[in-house]
């Protein structure tokens, strides 16, 4: 493996994240095929497409959850690959919010957030106290900061994993269907908090099926199908007509209703 | 507010009685027939005067051979459940690990244990290991007067300095053994924690060692703390096995009072009865203790 962290790779300053011929497999089925992409500073990207697409599994390869086997990935001008050190440097600029949550159940919502500012920027509980109440406070939940979560509804769970992710200050925010496991009511409360992060300028990737958040958060819509990208468009050429036909039969699908 | 409806007392029916009843014929009929047949000469305060008897010059109870074999087995109990429980903490992991080697190992290690009678094991360890081992790390060489050694506070622990290496060779020889189910026991608390909590703890840039520490293994062990408690009284069972390799606990000291008293019966009805004692307190505790636990967990 080539390590070209050394070699300063050939991007453009302002991009933080970039797929090079980039494919996956799980066992003998390819989940991702020959994927190029990239994403610049302060962008917002939604990535969207039929289950089983492969979007979430493009995300989750950007930190590393699930390793690619062809290809680069960079993401704020590392390359990302197997080294464990580079991986934890990398994971550090790069927040990540689940489907199901994932806070740590035995934890309170204070030590959840504060967690990694204190393994991993070795800041005193104090110091880590603040900045997680200011990040408690910033997705409106600083009043529960001594709960567990599982006394706390979906949606505000979700707003935590929100800011304990932003608490480790990435650089890039990555969202896997932060909605998909909310009940109706709940899904507006930690879209809200999204909208915001991204009025401040946050660089986002989000994997979801809110369109109705796409139109008006994102700066661009990626499409895809059977691990592919099918379409790699701003926000305005995708929702007026520049699509394709898959896409067009998903959009038509999800927005039946 | 409506009221649930009372429940009725569950009592004893018919059945129950009838059934006691026959229990009871069985056991009465036992005892007719050992009195009849068997010609015996029950000698209770023979073998009562092994656990603790009075001594006239210093006008004191005096605790005699099967308390101190408790004892010994409540001290082989303890250390041996440390031994096993780190044992059982590194390979359980190594047991999940990524890493083919540090599988091949933990598993080839819980497959020998388990798969060998504990009879077999234990004498292959003290005649092969121990003898070879207990030199090595030079435990026969303890200072017997040594501060330490001959402080009370040591006997506590380990039991008289004279019978040092022997009371090791059999704790390590325990703990070897039960290390092989705390693994198993460890694996599966690890493998209990869903996969979100590995991603998670490694999105916000943990260490591996930091993702163990932090957040798998306090959840594992909540888990795993109802099976390593019964784990541990299995232990205080098992150990009456390392008697066999001359370990002075209760199994072994009873032989020794059964053959020079020649009460058998009274003798191994009082050890059956001490070992009942002890592991069904530590059962009733750990019960209380997990059901306190789970009031208190939110």
């Amino acid at each position: 493996m080539s390590n070209s962290s050394a070699t300063a790779p050939k991007m453009e300053p302002d991009t933080l994240i970039s797929f090079d011929g980039v494919s996956k497999w799980f066992d003998h089925f390819q989940a991702l095929k020959d994927i190029n992409l990239s994403v610049n500073q302060g962008e917002r990207v939604v990535v969207c497409g039929p289950s089983g697409s492969g979007k979430s599994t493009m995300i989750r390869c950007v930190n590393q959850l699930e390793n690619h086997q062809q290809g680069t990935i960079h993401v704020c001008g590392r390359e990302v690959y197997g080294n464990m050190k580079q991986l934890e440097q990398v994971r550090r600029e790069v927040g990540m919010v689940f489907q199901s949550f994932n806070l740590f159940p035995h934890m309170s919502i204070l030590q959840n957030v504060t967690l990694a500012p204190i393994r991993n920027s070795k800041l005193s509980r104090a110091e880590a106290n603040e900045i997680a109440l200011h990040y408690l406070e910033r997705v409106q939940i600083a009043d529960q900061a001594d709960k567990f979560p599982s006394q706390l509804s979906g949606g505000q769970q979700q707003r935590v994993a929100i800011a304990r992710a932003l608490a480790m200050k990435p650089r890039v925010m990555l969202f896997d269907e932060p909605t998909s496991a909310l009940d109706p009511e709940m899904i507006t409360e930690v879209l809200d908090v999204m909208t915001e992060l991204a009025s401040d300028g946050m660089t986002m990737m989000v994997v979801t099926h809110e369109m109705g958040f796409a139109r008006e958060v994102a700066d661009r819509v990626v499409f895809m199908d059977e691990g592919r990208i099918e379409e790699n468009c701003t926000k305005d050429e995708f929702f007026t007509g520049g699509r394709g036909e898959r896409a067009e039969a998903f959009l038509s699908k999800i927005l039946q209703h | 507010m409506t009221e649930p409806p009372l429940q009725t007392r569950r009592r004893l029916t018919t059945v129950d009685y009838i059934c006691f009843g026959l229990v009871g014929v069985v056991i009465a009929y036992a005892v007719y027939r050992v009195s009849d047949v068997l010609v015996y000469n029950w000698n209770w305060s023979r073998v009562f005067n092994f656990v603790i008897y009075y001594d006239e010059e210093t006008a004191r109870y005096v605790p005699n051979l099967l308390l101190e074999g408790i004892a010994t087995t409540l001290r082989l109990a303890f250390w041996a459940t440390i031994v096993a429980a780190t044992i059982g903490l590194v390979m359980g992991y190594m047991r999940t690990s990524k890493n083919l080697a540090m599988r091949m190992i933990s598993r080839c290690y819980v497959e020998l244990v388990r798969n060998i009678p504990p009879v077999v094991f234990i004498f292959i360890f003290y005649f092969f290991l121990s003898g070879q081992l207990m030199p090595l790390i030079g435990i026969d060489d303890i200072d017997k007067n040594g501060a330490f050694v001959s402080s009370s506070l040591f006997y506590v622990m380990f039991g008289d300095p004279r019978l040092f290496s022997n009371f090791v060779a059999g704790a390590l020889c325990l703990a070897l053994f039960e290390g092989a189910y705390i693994t198993e026991i460890v694996r599966a608390g690890i493998q209990s924690i869903t996969k979100g909590q590995w991603e998670a703890a490694r999105a916000v840039g943990l260490s591996p060692l930091n993702v163990l520490r932090d957040i798998i293994f306090p959840q594992a062990i909540r888990k795993i703390l109802p099976p390593l408690a019964g784990q541990f009284i299995t232990l205080i069972k098992d150990s009456a096995i390392v008697s066999l390799i001359s370990i002075q606990e209760l199994t072994f000291l009873a032989t020794e009072v059964a053959s020079t008293t020649t009460k058998v019966f009274e003798t191994w009805i009082i050890v059956g009865a001490m070992y009942f004692v002890l592991c069904y307190s530590f059962a009733t505790l750990f019960g209380h203790l997990e059901k306190r636990a789970m009031r208190t967990r939110r």
